[in-house]
This record gives C-alpha cells, sequence and structure tokens, in this order.
C-alpha cells in the first residue's frame, strides 16, 4: 500500500496549468478593475453575467461534443432557427409554455440530425456540422423570408406564459437585505447547468463514457461503449442548449431575426479551448469552459467599458486567446 | 564503428532511469541489449543518439569524446535509431517516407523522382523484400511499415543501427529476411545495437550481450558463455524459476462452442470448443487469420456464417456489448490503439468496461470505484504512483496489467487473449502467465492466441492451429511439439 499514494505530487507549473484559465480570468479582472471604476460595479458584474450567458450555455454543450473528439458548427444556426420557430409558433398564437418546449425539443432534434451525419453518415464531425449549420440558416431564412418578427410577447394571451417568457431573458432573481441582490435569470440558468454538466461528466457513467469514446472511441467500443449513440447523445445536447440560449435571446430583445448567433460557433469554440479542453477530445473539464466564457465576456465587457474601438477589440481578443492556449500546452 | 558509453545518469524529475550505465560497441558486432521493460535500454540508446541529453557520464565514437544534440547529428555520425514505435508518415507513399527530409533533387528544389526511384529499388533489393514503392504506407501491413523503417536506416550509410524490438510484428518470413540483411549488413562492418525479449533471437542472432538492470549496467557477456537461464538471472536479479507456471485443474464442461465461423476470403467453416478451466492454445503465422476469428466471436467485425454456442445455448453476437453481455472478454493485440485509453488514468481505464458495477442508476459511487480499483492495482501489483497515474507513463509490462485489470472485473465466462505477452519484459510475463492460470483455476475458458510457439506450448491445455483462415487441427498439449505445429501452420500434415 505504501507505494500507492492518492494523488501525484502536483509541481506548481501543472497547478498553473490546470487552473491556467482561471488564473488568467483573475489577472484579467484585477487589471481592468484598476483602470476603470465603472467595470468594478456590482451592476456591471451582474450584467457581464447576462452577457456572458448565452456563450456559456452553447459553450458548455460544446464542450460535450469537443471532449467526445467532434465539433458542432451548427450551434449559431441552430440557435437562430430555434429562436424563430419559438417566435413563429408565438405569432401563431401556439401557449407560451408549449412553443418552448417544442422549440427546445426542435434544437435537440437539429441536434440529432448533426449526430447521425456523423455517426451513421461517417461524415468528419467538421463538414457534417459545416452542413447542417448552413442549412438550418437557410431554413430560418426561409421560414422568415429574411424578416425579424418582432413584438412577441405581445402575441401571448394568458398571463402565466407571458411571464414565463419575459422571465426567460428579462427576468432577476432579487433576493438579501433590501432586495440588495438582483442576479438575472440568464445568469442562474447558466449556473444551475453548471452544476448540472459537472454532475453529469464527473459523475456518471453517461459522462465517463463521453470521455473515453473522445479519448480512444476503438477502444472505447470494444469495452462495450456505443460510441454511436454516445456520439448522437452529444450533438442533441449541443442543439438543446443552442436552442436555450436562443430562446432566452429573443426573451430578452423580444424579437427573432433569421441571422440571430451568427459567429457564435467561434465564440463557443474559443471558450471550451480556453478553459484546456483538447480539440482532439477525451480531456478537459466543464469549469475550464466557464472560465473561458468569462475571460471572453470580461474582455467583451471591459474593452467596451474601456471605449476601446471594436476593431482593436477583435485583436486584442485574439492575442489573449493565443497566450492563454499557449500557456496551457506547457504542461 | 567503436562506441563507449560510461557512467551515464539520467533522471526524469524525481526518477533516475539511468545510475552508472555503460556500454560498448565493437566494429561489427552484433551487439544485444537486454533487460526487463523500464531497464533504461531505450533512454541509454536515445542518449546515444541525441534524443535525450544526458545528466553525467561520457560517450566515446572511435575514442573521440561525442555529444549529440539531435537525431539528427547522429545521424550524420552513422548512428542511426529504429524506434520500436514507427516512426513513418502513414499518408505518403514508401518512396516519400524514404526520402522524407533527404531527397535527392535536381535544380530549384525540384526532386529527382527517377534518381530516388532507382536508389530505393537499389535498397529495396539489397534488403531482398518486396514493397511496392508506391504504396501508400497505411495500406501495408505492420511488418513491411517496419521493413521500410529498416530501408530508411540504410539509406543514410550508417555504420551503426539501433534496432528496438524490430521482430516483434514481422511474420517469420519477414523476420528471417531482416537476420539475413543483418547479417550482411554485419560483414561490410556495420554494427548493430540490437533491443529485443525474444531470448531464441538473440542467441542465434548476437555476438555479445549487455544487460540492464534498474537503468544500472549489471555486465557485458559473450553468447557462447551464457545460456538463457543465466541471462535472466542477470535480468531480474534472481532464479524465476519455472518459464511457465503448471497448473492443476480440473476441465469441466464446454463453455463456448463455434461452428462453421466463416468470413469470406478471411477464414471459414472454423469449428472449435472451449471447455471450463481450459486453455486453448491458438497457433499460426502472421496473417493466418487468428485475430480475425476471435474479432468476429467478439462482434467487432462481422462473419458471413457460423454459429456461436455458450453454454450449450446459441447466442447472437453483433457487436462487443452483446459478447460482454454473454460473457466474454477479449485483450486485443495492440494494447496502445486498442486496449487503453491511453492519456487516461488506471482508474478510469479500469472503470469503463466495469460501469456498470460501480454505478447505481448511471451515478458513479466514489466508493466502489475506489474498490475496483484498488483491487485491480493490488492483485496485478500494478507498479504506479496511485489510481490517478496515466497509462501513457506506465511501462509496457504494466499496460498489459491494465489490461487484464480492467476485463478480470468484468467476470467473464470466456477470456479471449491475443497476443498477451508482446513487448512484455520475462517477469511480467509470468504474472501475465499466473493470471492465466487463475482465471482457468476459476473455471474460466481461455483461449490464448500467441506467435511464440514457446509460450503456446508451455501454456495450452490443447492447440488450435490456423492456416489461410482454415483451423488445420487441434492438438493435444502434451503430445504437441514446436515441429508439429510449423508443420501445420505452413501447410503439412502430420
Amino acid at each position: 500500500m505504501d507505494k500507492v499514494v492518492e494523488k501525484n505530487k502536483k509541481s506548481i507549473g501543472t497547478i498553473i496549468g490546470e487552473y491556467g484559465a482561471f488564473i488568467a480570468l483573475v489577472l484579467l479582472v484585477i487589471v481592468i478593475s484598476c483602470v476603470s471604476p465603472e467595470f468594478r460595479t456590482t451592476s456591471n458584474f451582474l450584467n457581464l453575467l447576462r452577457q456572458a450567458s448565452f456563450n456559456g450555455l452553447i459553450a458548455f454543450g460544446m464542450t460535450c461534443v469537443i471532449l467526445s473528439d467532434g465539433i458542432d458548427l451548427s450551434v449559431g444556426s441552430t440557435f437562430a432557427l430555434s429562436a424563430i420557430l419559438c417566435a413563429e409558433m408565438l405569432v401563431h398564437g401556439v401557449p407560451a409554455g408549449l412553443a418552448i418546449i417544442l422549440a427546445l425539443a426542435a434544437g435537440t432534434a437539429l441536434g440529432v440530425i448533426s449526430g447521425v451525419l456523423v455517426t451513421k453518415g461517417r461524415l468528419q464531425p467538421f463538414i457534417a456540422t459545416l452542413i447542417t449549420m448552413t442549412a438550418y440558416r437557410g431554413l430560418a431564412l426561409i421560414i422568415t423570408d429574411g424578416k425579424p418578427i418582432s413584438r412577441l410577447a405581445s402575441n401571448i394571451e394568458s398571463e402565466s406564459g407571458s411571464f414565463l417568457f419575459k422571465v426567460l431573458g428579462k427576468g432577476n432573481l432579487v433576493f438579501g437585505p433590501n432586495d440588495m441582490f438582483s442576479v438575472p435569470i440568464p445568469a442562474i440558468i447558466l449556473i444551475v447547468l453548471l452544476l448540472v454538466f459537472y454532475f453529469v461528466l464527473h459523475h456518471t457513467t453517461f459522462g465517463r463514457r463521453i470521455y473515453a469514446t473522445g479519448s480512444n472511441a476503438k477502444c472505447a467500443k470494444l469495452v462495450g461503449v456505443n460510441t454511436v449513440r454516445i456520439k448522437i447523445a452529444v450533438y442533441a445536447i449541443s442543439g438543446f442548449m443552442a436552442a436555450l440560449a436562443g430562446l432566452i435571446m429573443i426573451s430578452r430583445v423580444d424579437s427573432a431575426q433569421p441571422t440571430l448567433g451568427d459567429g457564435y460557433e467561434l465564440d463557443a469554440i474559443a471558450a471550451v479551448a480556453l478553459g484546456g479542453t483538447s480539440m482532439s477530445g477525451g480531456r478537459g473539464k466543464i469549469v475550464g469552459t466557464l472560465a473561458g466564457v468569462l475571460i471572453i465576456a470580461v474582455l467583451n465587457n471591459g474593452l467596451n467599458i474601456l471605449g476601446v474601438s471594436t476593431y482593436y477589440q477583435e485583436v486584442i481578443k485574439a492575442i489573449v486567446i493565443l497566450v492563454a492556449v499557449l500557456s496551457d500546452r506547457k504542461r | 564503428m567503436n562506441i563507449e558509453m560510461t557512467g551515464i545518469n539520467k533522471s526524469f524529475g524525481a526518477n533516475q532511469v539511468l545510475k552508472d550505465a555503460a556500454f560498448t560497441l565493437k566494429d561489427g558486432e552484433v551487439h544485444a541489449l537486454m533487460g526487463e521493460n523500464g531497464a533504461g535500454k531505450s533512454t541509454l540508446m536515445k542518449i546515444l543518439t541525441g534524443v535525450y541529453t544526458k545528466d553525467s557520464g561520457t560517450v566515446k565514437v572511435d575514442g573521440k569524446e561525442v555529444n549529440f544534440k539531435s537525431p539528427q547529428e547522429a545521424e550524420k555520425a552513422g548512428i542511426v535509431f529504429i524506434y520500436q514505435e514507427l516512426n513513418v508518415l502513414f499518408d505518403l507513399t514508401v518512396e516519400e517516407n524514404l526520402f522524407m527530409g533527404k531527397e535527392i533533387t535536381k535544380k530549384f528544389g525540384i526532386c529527382d523522382k527517377k534518381a530516388m526511384h532507382a536508389k530505393a529499388q537499389e535498397v529495396m533489393d539489397k534488403m531482398g523484400v518486396q514493397i511496392p514503392i508506391e504504396a501508400v504506407m497505411s495500406d501495408l501491413s505492420v511488418g513491411q511499415q517496419q521493413m521500410v523503417e529498416i530501408c530508411k536506416a540504410l539509406m543514410v550509410d550508417a555504420k551503426v543501427i539501433i534496432m528496438d524490438e524490430p521482430t516483434a510484428a514481422l511474420t517469420e518470413r519477414e523476420t528471417e529476411s531482416l537476420f539475413r540483411v543483418m547479417r550482411a549488413l554485419q560483414k561490410k562492418g556495420v554494427s548493430i545495437v540490437y533491443i529485443s525479449h525474444r531470448m531464441e533471437e538473440i542467441f542465434v542472432l548476437c555476438d555479445r550481450i549487455t544487460i540492464l538492470r534498474d537503468g544500472s549496467y549489471i555486465g557485458t557477456e559473450h553468447v557462447n558463455d551464457i545460456d538463457m537461464d543465466g541471462i535472466v538471472k542477470m535480468m531480474i536479479g534472481r532464479e524465476i524459476g519455472e518459464r511457465y507456471p503448471k497448473r492443476d485443474v480440473k476441465i469441466g464442461d464446454e463453455v463456448l462452442r463455434v461452428e462453421g465461423l466463416t468470413k469470406e476470403k478471411v477464414f471459414h467453416d472454423v469449428s472449435f470448443d472451449v471447455r471450463a478451466g481450459e486453455v486453448l492454445g491458438v497457433a499460426g503465422l502472421m496473417g493466418a487469420g487468428r485475430t480475425e476469428i476471435m474479432e468476429a466471436i467478439f462482434g467487432s467485425i462481422s462473419k458471413n456464417h457460423g454459429q456461436i454456442y455458450i453454454d450449450g445455448k446459441q447466442v447472437t453476437i453483433k457487436n462487443p456489448r452483446q459478447a460482454i453481455a454473454a460473457g466474454i472478454g477479449f485483450i486485443t493485440e495492440d494494447r496502445k490503439t486498442e486496449g487503453l485509453l491511453l492519456e487516461k488514468s488506471i482508474a478510469e481505464n479500469i472503470e469503463i468496461a466495469n460501469l456498470k458495477s460501480v454505478s447505481k442508476h448511471g451515478v458513479l459511487s466514489r466508493k466502489k470505484q475506489e474498490e475496483l480499483v484498488q483491487q485491480g492495482i493490488e492483485e496485478f501489483k500494478i507498479k504506479c504512483f496511485g489510481p490517478w497515474h496515466e497509462c501513457n507513463n506506465l511501462s509496457g509490462g504494466n499496460q498489459q496489467k491494465v489490461v487484464l485489470a480492467k476485463w478480470i472485473a468484468t467476470n467473464p465466462k470466456i477470456l479471449i487473449l491475443d497476443e498477451p505477452t508482446r513487448g512484455v519484459d520475462i517477469g511480467a510475463k509470468k504474472e501475465i502467465y499466473n493470471v492465466i492460470n487463475k482465471m482457468a483455476a476459476q473455471g474460466v475458458a481461455v483461449i490464448m492466441v500467441s506467435s511464440e510457439l514457446p509460450e503456446v506450448l508451455g501454456m495450452s491445455d490443447r492447440i488450435m492451429v490456423v492456416r489461410e483462415g482454415e483451423v488445420r487441427g487441434i492438438l493435444d498439449g502434451k503430445d504437441a511439439d514446436q515441429e508439429k505445429i510449423m508443420t501445420l501452420a505452413t501447410g503439412g500434415t502430420l
């Protein structure tokens, strides 16, 4: 027994490698806070969390896909198409609750299609989801004829339905003495789902199978893992998460456009990469992805407050991602 | 070329892998470098060729001290290392691989295909191998890929060639032609360092033997002055006793019966049975279809005809999941690509085949996980820092033990082992044999596919010989000998 120690002793280097994204996040927050008093207010932090929630939800789904050695480029289009479907249903008098459930189901189904193309169709994940990405965007444009659908909430008749729809994106959870804290509902959803994903990935057999599939699909199959089912499942999860983010978005802005979510897949992938998940699957953590999401959100928010031109913002973001990913590789 | 390495020390982190290691190589000799896995053979050779830098010690080539900083530098000096893990570009052709980085060019860097083609052909002819030069590497067998690697070493005028387990994946014929080439090279004054676990080869091929243990130099002997037991004793520092431990097991009822198993163009009409407590050895030449037959039984490849009966009842097996449910465990030939999640921990590897038993309603139980993994590590004496040790950093023998632990925890009724001791050192080999015996004693029906005849003979109750996809005969272990097996395996009759 004396040879079997519980864990490897970790050097400082590996600790930095493992929590690199969090260290980067803390440094960023400190630096921007020093420079900008506006940034370091509670209301700004809460606002930042709401802004982060869209990318965060998508990135959680993306993490599962990437862990299984795949990639999902279709999330931006799924985001839009699910939102459009929900908006159309609301306009046509479908009760809000039902419309939301159906839109989430639609998003899940769109993910399943990607998964089936990857597994049964034997397409490379990049190509398969490039196809679905293009197709879903096209469908969103066809359904709306390219026009936005606006004033959604006014179509909802029942009071409870209206409340449900509005609270998704606009609501706040107010608590504390004198209602000190008012946390946006999207941020609450993000945190709840973080816990759910953490539990599923690290404490369930399903999570283990995702990691095994991404680490060595051949070996996983030989020990009885149904890798086809696992792969379809991760794309379904990704589709569901994209749809959920889409619904929160249209609730917040009270309108749906077919061009919603354009390019969101790249932000999600960037967040996953920042969080230290291996692009070839099998290695990574959901909390890392959260750190990646927050880094991107802090950069967007902080640079805006500091009045940095959006053109420069892109370059700065690129540099931060580069530095983070390079330092991660050292371990 | 004479090489003299003395007082070599090397540590990776806190782990000292070489302690005062030494090695001398004379002009035109074939020198075996032996030791258990993890004894430091490869590390020592990697220091010689500039892959690693030594912490201390001296390396002299023809009396002059050298310090190669890269394999390229060593190659320029005429020292080439052929790694155990093939170092080939699978998507390129044989020719492109042979000339990678040293293309023959005309002006402006344009490749001189004709000249390269001629040179490649010349080397192939010298080797006596027939591999189409335009073929894409991934279409070749592992043995052929290995031969290309050796040809690559011959492309540069190597004076010293280091070969790390070159025959592990070669067929009998390929091995013979490799040995022929090695002798031809030796006559031209090329020295060869030969790293292998196959004792039989050492005595056929080598002039001297140097033995390392735990990173230290133990001794150098002429092959004429030492025998197999002597080498083993030097390698492990004690007597190993019987190479193939005996077992005393009462053979029970039939557990597995296969009837008329056929996969077109691969194997046909394969029928046999295995009983509880029995070890069925499966012998044959490389490419005879042994692995494919086992894969078809396990459901990882499809079959055209044939029935499988377990405990007398016919079962349908179309995928590994059904096979596992029916009680079959399958330890595959290639542990790195099929047997292990290499970048994952020992714990995760053992658990992945046993998720049902360490979880309830899909939720993992920490306690059950720890029990399962701890039991595996202790039972198989896996040398590691703990359950979270990554399999990548384990030696070949310990990796194989993880694979065994994983499958045995599933409590299989039938255990199929495909080349279970390939690339595993002699101490770990015996431990694996002990595991096989223990499984048999518990009433498991064991099928062991192996290309090492002494192992098949030493371990099996019965031996099935396969040739070109057909069962040529099933011999009783007591009457079988190497000659009988080889006669059947090469198409003769008894």
